[in-house]
Parts: C-alpha cells; structure tokens; sequence
C-alpha cells in the first residue's frame, strides 16, 4: 500500500444542518492519498450526507473542506473532473446495455472516442462481460451491475472515488470480488473513500472512522481501533461506541 | 460539444427502446387528427326543429318547407300548440321552436306585416347564435320571395334595396377542416413534446442515474441542450408526419412556404421543450410533472384561439394571452397555412417566440440544479 505524503481530503468542522435535524456534526479528518479510507456507521448516522457533500452534489451548512486540492464551495466543477462516484441508489441505465452506459459516461468525462472504445473493451474482459456488452442493464444480475457501475466510476482514471454503500444487498462471494476490485483501484493509485455498514468490510479498511449520531466517534486503524477498545473484531469495537454514545446522551 | 452529441444519442436509444413511445409518435397524430378534426366543429349540420303551425295557411306552409328544404334543419314534431313544443324541448328533442300564429297570412296580406316566434334553446350560447341567425335567415329569405311573387315587376322596381353578395377569404367554403386543421397540428406538436419533455429529467431523478450526471464535470447548458435536441428532432417529424396526413386524408391548403411554418414551429417547440424540462427541473416525480404540464396545456389549450375566438376574450384574458405560446404558434400557422402569409406579416409574432424561447430555456438551465 503506497502512502501519500499529503492529505487529498481535508475537513475541518463539517456541519450539516436539514432544519433542526443536524446530519453532520463538526466532522475533522483528513483523508491521505492513496489510501482506502472508510466510513463506517448505523444508517442514519450521516454518512451519505458527508459523502455527498464530499463529491459537490450537496452544499456544507459550514466547514472547510478541500477535495483534491480544491475548495468545495467555489470549484465544485473542478472537484468533479478528479473524483469518481457510485451511490447505493443505482446509477447505470436500465435501459441500456452494458456498453452503452460505459460509452455514456466516459464521453461525459471527455474520453476520446478511441480511449472509449479501448476502455470498454478491457473493462468488460476483466468483468468477463463481454458476453453480456449488448445486453440491457435491466437484464444482467445484480452482482455484475455493481462491479460495473464501480468499473464505470473510475472509468476516467479519478484521483478519488467515493462509494456510498456499493454492496449493499450482494453476495458474500460479489461482496469479496468487490473488494479486490477496490484493492486494485487502490494500488493503481486511485484514493479510495467507502461508506459501509458491514462490520467485515470496515476491517479491509487502512483507515477507519466510525460515526454515530452524526458525529465521529473514533478514527484509526482497524489494528489501533480494536486494541484500544479491547474488542476481537469491528462489531465490538462499534457496539462499545455506540453505548457509550448513547449513554452521553441519556 | 461532443458531450452533447453523445447525450443525444443516448435519449434516441432510450426513446425508441420504449416499446410505448412508438406507438405514440405515430398513431397519436393520426388519430387526433381523424377525431378531433371532424369533432371539433362548430357548424350546425343537424338543427331538431319543431313547428307550432297556427294558421295551416300557404303561407305557413310555405315556409315550413323553406325549413325542410334546408340540409341543416329537420323537422321532429309539428305540435298543435306551443305548450307541447315546449315539452319536446324540455326533453332536449328540439333545439329551436317555430310558432306560425293564426291570422299569419291574412296580417301580411293585409296588413302588409305579421309576426312569428322563435324559440332557441340557449344552454349553448354558441350553438343558439348560429341557431339563430340560420334561421333568421331563411325567414329572411321567405320574405323576399313573397315580395317578389305578391308585387308586380314595376313596383319591385320601385323599391330600394342593397343587395349584397359576400366572399368568404382564404376559406371560401367555410370549410371547418381547414380551419381547424393548422390548429390541431399545433397541439400536437405540444402534447408530444412537453410530455416527452416534462417527464425526461424527472424520471432521472426517480431512477437515480442524475446524481450519477450530477458528480461529473458536465456543464448545465450541455446537458439541457442535449436532451432538448431529440425531443425537437421528434415533435419536428411529428409536425412533418401531421401535415402529410392533412394533405392527404383532408387536402387542407398549404398556402405559405413550408419553410416558414418548420421555422416558426422549430422556435416554438424550444419554449414547449423549455417548458417541460423545466417544469421537470423542478418537480420530483413524474406523477407531479404531468399534473403539472396537463395543468398549464389545457389552461394555454382553451385559451389559444383554437376553439373560440381570442377576439371575442374579454381584455384581461386577451393579456393572459400574451404569455401563452400556443395562441402565438396556431395564429401564425393559420395566416401562413391558409392566407400564404409571408416572414414580414408574422414576424412580430415570430420575434415573441424567440424572445419566449431564450427566456424559458436560460430558465430551465438556471433551475437545473446540480447541488442540492
């Protein structure tokens, strides 16, 4: 694992308020390059909020964030060239086929028509989808939608991509090849920044932050996380926190 | 640029994948075109007419048969007094009573003038008008036969009378089809391209795939410009399709330049694409998008002069037309479909569409919003 010198992500003090109800409360952390970095936490625990405001699609209520070098408030257009995205919600058209929505995408981010088709085709070997390249979404398994959708996030060689819950709902053996791909995109250089609410996959993690109740409850290792809170795995380490959280509030 | 072509591209796949939206494009027209053309009419072929005849004299019968003779009027019932007209029409068998009174043709023999009633049944206010006036007519028509047939040559010559003798321009038949025709295009145009185009980007939102756009660097205008090219791609062969199928099953006229009518309905249809994508910028499912864009047709619909007179609106609503695109598209394809009315004569009517098109559609592109 190549570590970055400088941090790719800085956040200080993000907060995100939707009326009373506040999503994110003062989040600081920093995000080195190259590294896989995950955010774990319950649903509802503001992480797709961050994320989202991560990638430009939705506005801090305050907080200084840099995303690549670039401020979130004033070059949300520039952030967008340098990161790639996929979303628990589905993100590839149905009613397209498989190389239709690689062809799509990658034209948006300004692939040449060349790059494209070349692209397309390693990626779809790598899939073992080129059975399936004219073949609608719709009618392809779930399993090789994700792996796709992750393959069509980076399609553009981003510096980093952000993933909001990809396995939800896959199969323990989709779940394994998904990380593998995500390993690879980390070592060809690509920052990876993960949501999850799996406990296991927080462990494939090189930095993990756990947040409960819109706050940030611990950020370490998954090594460092587990010996200081004296627990065999993650579930232990989240579960303590969570108690403990609750328990301020109570 | 090349982000747009590759947009195109991918709203043509989609919209012909659709298996529903063939079968729109073209049955759609035809059949809007076959029902509303021929049901849309406001000229009375059949008028239920009955006769109280009082008087069973020549006279009356005469004119009876002036009744009868006419292609519009059918004579239902011949009642012996008014009360039991009145029935038939309370029952709405009849739409206008005649009574003849006794003494009908002595008073006009003698006394040189006599008196009928007409009875119209007015729930149509349009209909009674036109009731009216056709059959003022044919007693109109009555009177100048018996001045003819009861005075002697030399005295008619004695009378002054103006005789007049109407054209009817650009529509000498009177032919409700061709009037109706330009105007029925028109609302097709729109249907099919602020239905395609309301429901478009919303239906992204449904489906997820707009965060997927709205994380990639692409620029507002790209993305507006590049869904609104198919849809005019599409509603432009729809207007193409209709015309064919005016000239061919109603051999409407098409005086002016077709060039100028897909000029003027190439701008139009950029404020309805402008309209629709951005009533679908600001709604979140396409159920709320259709409500929507049926709210502001049928309100432009009825108010654009298809059906009655602009003229006849009462001053507020003539300005309320001012902002309704529709009333300006079925003005100038009337003046050029059937008039031949060239650039100079529309070209006021031409410039509010290119002003109402950039408005809308800097619109819909400042409300397309890839933050939230």
């Amino acid at each position: 694992m190549k570590k970055g010198s400088t941090d790719i992500i800085i956040v200080k003090d993000l907060v995100k308020k939707f009326g009373n109800f506040v999503a994110n409360d003062h989040l600081s952390f920093e995000v080195k390059r190259g590294e896989i970095f995950g955010f774990l936490g319950a649903n509802g625990a503001g992480k797709t909020t961050a994320i989202r405001i991560l990638c430009g699609l939705s506005l801090p209520t305050s907080g200084d964030l840099s995303v690549a070098g670039y401020d979130v408030y004033s070059q949300r257009e520039k952030i967008k060239q340098n990161i790639g995205y996929m979303s628990q919600k589905f993100s590839l058209y149905d009613d397209l086929t498989v190389f239709e929505n690689i062809r799509f995408y990658a034209a948006i981010y300004g692939l040449s028509k060349k790059e494209i088709v070349q692209r397309a085709d390693v990626l779809m070997k790598k899939l073992q989808l080129e059975e399936a390249r004219n073949k609608l979404i719709r009618d392809i398994p779930l399993g090789w939608k994700q792996k796709l959708a992750l393959s069509v996030a980076i399609i553009h060689d981003p510096k980093i991509v952000f993933l909001d819950e990809p396995t939800g709902g896959v199969d323990p053996i989709t779940r394994r090849q998904f990380w593998e791909m995500i390993y690879e995109a980390a070592r060809n250089g690509i920052t990876v920044f993960v949501t999850t609410h799996y406990m296991d996959e927080a462990e494939y993690c090189d930095r993990l932050s756990i947040m409960v109740e819109g706050r940030i409850a611990a950020l370490n290792t998954p090594l460092a996380l587990r010996e200081e809170y004296q627990a065999k795995n993650m579930n232990e380490v989240f579960l303590k926190l969570a108690r403990a959280q609750t328990e301020e509030v109570a | 640029m090349r982000t747009i072509l590759y947009i195109i591209q991918k709203e043509f796949i989609q919209v012909f994948r659709n298996r529903r939206m063939l079968p729109i494009i073209f049955v759609v027209p035809i059949i809007q075109l076959l029902v509303l053309v021929n049901a849309a009419t406001f000229e009375m072929k059949r008028i239920n007419m009955a006769v109280v005849d009082l008087d069973l004299s020549g006279s009356s019968r005469q004119l009876t048969s002036k009744f009868q003779g006419s292609p519009f009027y059918q004579i239902i019932g011949a009642p012996f007094s008014y009360e039991e007209a009145e029935v038939l029409m309370q029952d709405g068998k009849v739409d206008v009573i005649i009574q003849i009174p006794n003494g009908f043709e002595k008073n006009l023999i003698k006394e040189n003038h006599s008196q009928l009633q007409l009875v119209v049944d007015a729930i149509n206010g349009a209909s009674a008008g036109l009731i009216n006036a056709y059959s003022t007519n044919i007693i109109m028509d009555f009177n100048r036969e018996i001045l003819i047939e009861w005075l002697n040559p030399i005295q008619l010559g004695g009378i002054r009378a103006i005789k007049f003798d109407s054209r009817y321009w650009y529509n000498p038949k009177l032919n409700y089809t061709t009037y109706m025709v330009p105007g029925i295009l028109v609302l097709l145009v729109t249907i099919i391209g602020l239905l395609l185009s309301g429901m478009n980007i919303v239906r992204e939102k449904e489906i997820g795939t707009i965060e997927q756009i709205n994380v990639t660097p692409i620029r507002k205008i790209e993305f507006i410009t590049g869904k609104l090219i198919p849809f005019w791609i599409i509603a432009m062969f729809e207007l193409a399709f209709g015309l064919v199928i005016g000239k061919l099953l109603f051999n409407i006229p098409i005086v002016g330049s077709l060039w100028l009518i897909f000029l003027s309905a190439g701008v139009y249809l950029f404020v309805i694409l402008g309209f629709g994508l951005l009533i679908s910028t600001i709604t979140n499912t396409q159920q709320q998008s259709m409500l929507i864009s049926f709210f502001f047709m049928v309100v432009f619909i009825l108010m654009s002069g298809l059906f009655t007179a602009i003229e006849s609106m009462p001053e507020w609503a003539q300005l309320l037309d001012r902002i309704n695109p529709i009333a300006y598209f079925i003005k100038i394809m009337r003046m050029v479909m059937l008039k031949g009315s060239t650039f100079t004569d529309i070209s006021s009517l031409f410039y509010a569409l290119v002003a109402y098109a950039a408005l809308i559609i800097s619109l819909a592109i400042w409300r397309y919003r890839k933050v939230a």
